[in-house]
């Protein structure tokens, strides 16, 4: 296997609040290999979002992150603001969910993507707004040259999401993160913004993150998957095989939850998420988990192999045969 | 936009003629100017009184008399003020003249004062500076002006000739007395105690403006895309942030300098700085119909003029406002 183009390990984020500290991520590993897209799946609040924005440095102060990020081989967690600043935008770039919010208002929209393209090479204004008017072309906005003069409101949601896509990828990038980018957006135009993105990637073999809720947009477009529960990974493998086969009873609640042709009633995971400012000892999973022993508890269980698939879940195999 | 303007200003005519119609009824109600006037020349002859009536559109029928002041206001033809039959323009102009430097100059220095501060105190909420601003900003705003400008007093000038054996600054006019023309260093010493009087209060108004528009702004999610960008943090703050901050203190700010014409009428009246304030309340308390009626066209039509700025200034800095 090459050595990967962003490569995670033991990462942790914790925010100071009022109330205490929140471990938001506890000990994250995670590799992303170029042009590749891969998932990470788990519900708001699991900490999918913070561990990719620690990893981009657009954490607020409040925050505290430990562990190693490595992009390209460089050490990004401790990096100065001034080496980080030339990373952002350059290797690594986000794409956020609302995009109604995202791009600012009172800039146009060709001057927010060139603002990106100078950022980082020393790029004379024409030649950046023309290659912004070729970015917009890329995404797939029709006159790009007249839509690059207009302002953010006068596109529709699906439109500024493109227009979000071209900024990020302005300096193709290694890395891309994509926070959510369809969950903002009605059913139809998720689809051409997934199409977007997988073009991108493939175009301009950019390895793309795609952050997410929904596992039917993961099972469209990703090869592989990671499954993020209360700070942790829980499971992760091939998407077919988790698909087909999950390890892990999160995510099997997860799978039983999608509505689903022919099946009657959706099955939700019943409780909630625990509170992060007193995380649970062991298998955070295990309040809610209908396979919970008194093992659970004693320690958060590491990822281990079981079938194709890697799972946090110290019943795996044993829960594997039955259905 | 400028066809937006001028038919806003067109607009404005009937909008003025009807404002000044209520005023016009109000003043008659309340000062009851023919009184005044009796009062202030006890042997005028009755057909003084009569010609008095005429000029100044004083008929018994309020729509009648309104029409009849309106022809000689826009003809300019004015009728002299009751007190000391003076010109009424020339007397206008110099109080309007006056305010507009008093104001300006408070309005400048207390706005750009107070949007720095905002912007300091903004960029740690919470943080040692914030606190410091905004407790000086509470306390600003709760000295009233009459307050401020007696304890400035006290100190510029009683204490200060009694510590130092002169005053620091004068306390009162535009020139000391027997001054005749221009003298522009003695024009600015006796504006620094007013300016400073009415320039505290803006300050601390706009600190906390321009703070909380910031914090808003700081916490949007186009600030953390601007940042992903990899650009620096000052270009962050001052392209996208302020920007985006200054669209609402604009606004307010437009409409609040165009209430200063109105005069700062405790300001004004302590320092005995001969302006808009000062000469309303000396008009207001001889009840002199021609002095007033003036004075409140102006302040309708700058509360109009300077509405119309603020609609104008807050399409022009966003985008999103289209005015039509």
């Amino acid at each position: 296997m090459p050595t990967p183009i962003l490569e995670i390990r033991n990462l942790q984020v914790t925010f100071n609040t009022p109330v205490g500290p929140l471990v938001a991520v506890r000990g994250v590993d995670i590799d992303v290999h170029a042009g590749e897209m891969l998932a990470v799946v788990g519900e708001s609040g699991s900490g999918k979002s913070v561990s990719f924005l620690a990893a981009m440095g657009l954490l607020p102060r409040s925050a505290t992150v430990t562990g190693s990020v490595l992009l390209d081989g460089q050490q990004i967690v401790g990096m100065s603001p001034k080496q980080m600043r030339s990373v952002r935008g350059r290797l690594m770039s986000m794409i956020f969910q609302d995009p109604l919010s995202a791009l600012n208002p009172v800039h146009r929209v060709g001057a927010q993507i060139t603002e990106m393209l100078r950022a980082h090479s020393k790029m004379s204004e024409r030649a950046a707004n023309a290659r912004a008017v070729e970015l917009l072309e890329i995404v797939g906005i029709p006159q790009p040259g007249d839509r690059a003069m207009q302002y953010p409101h006068e596109f529709s949601g699906g439109m500024r999401q493109r227009v979000v896509i071209a900024m990020a990828i302005a300096n193709s990038p290694k890395v891309l993160i994509a926070d959510e980018p369809t969950t903002a957006l009605d059913v139809t135009v998720q689809a051409q913004i997934l199409e977007v993105i997988q073009r991108v990637q493939v175009q301009f073999g950019t390895a793309v993150v795609l952050i997410t809720h929904d596992l039917g947009v993961v099972a469209r477009v990703c090869e592989r998957v990671n499954v993020m529960y209360a700070g942790c990974f829980v499971e992760r493998g091939n998407v077919h095989g988790i698909f087909e086969q999950p390890t892990h009873p999160y995510t099997r609640g997860l799978l039983a939850s999608l509505p689903q042709t022919g099946v009657e009633r959706l099955v939700p995971i019943a409780g909630f998420p625990p509170n992060m400012l007193r995380p649970p000892s062991g298998c955070a999973f295990r309040a809610r988990c209908d396979h919970a022993v008194e093992a659970c508890g004693s320690a958060i269980p590491p990822l281990v192999p079981v079938g194709e698939s890697e799972s946090a879940c110290i019943r795996a195999s044993e829960l594997m045969g039955r259905k | 936009m400028l066809k937006y303007v001028v038919r806003r200003l067109a607009w404005s005519i009937p909008t003025l003629c009807f404002v000044t119609f209520l005023v016009y009824v109000a003043l008659r109600i309340g000062t009851n100017p023919v009184e005044s006037y009796k009062r202030i020349n006890p042997r005028a002859s009755p057909e003084k009184i009569a010609q008095y009536i005429d000029v100044n559109g004083l008929d018994p029928n309020y729509v009648r008399g309104y029409f009849r002041w309106l022809v000689n206001f826009i003809t300019l033809d004015w009728p002299r003020s009751i007190k000391g039959s003076r010109e009424v323009a020339p007397a206008l102009k110099d109080a309007l003249a006056n305010t507009l430097r008093l104001g300006t100059a408070a309005s400048v220095v207390g706005i750009t004062v107070g949007l720095l501060l905002g912007i300091f105190a903004a960029l740690r909420p919470g943080g040692r500076r914030d606190v410091a601003v905004n407790t000086a900003a509470f306390v600003g705003i709760s000295i009233p002006p009459y307050v401020s400008a007696i304890l400035f007093q006290l100190f510029f000038a009683v204490y200060w000739s009694r510590w130092f054996g002169s005053t620091l600054f004068p306390t009162s006019g535009v020139y000391p007395p027997g001054q005749t023309g221009f003298n522009l260093g003695l024009m600015i010493r006796h504006m620094v105690l007013p300016t400073m009087v009415v320039a505290i209060q803006i300050i601390a108004v706009y600190a906390r403006y321009m703070r909380s528009s910031l914090l808003d702004v700081l916490s949007s999610e186009y600030m953390r895309t601007a940042r992903s960008k990899g650009i620096s943090e000052r270009r962050v703050l001052f392209k996208h942030g302020l920007r985006n901050a200054l669209i609402p203190v604009v606004t307010i700010a437009a409409l609040d300098v165009g209430s200063i014409v109105g005069g700062l009428i405790i300001t004004e009246n302590i320092f005995s700085y001969p302006g808009m304030g000062k000469y309303f309340l000396s008009a207001f308390g001889e009840g002199d119909f021609p002095l007033l009626m003036p004075w409140m066209v102006l302040i309708v039509f700058s509360v109009l003029l300077f509405n119309l700025l603020a609609d104008v200034s807050y399409a022009w800095l966003d985008p999103r406002i289209r005015l039509e």
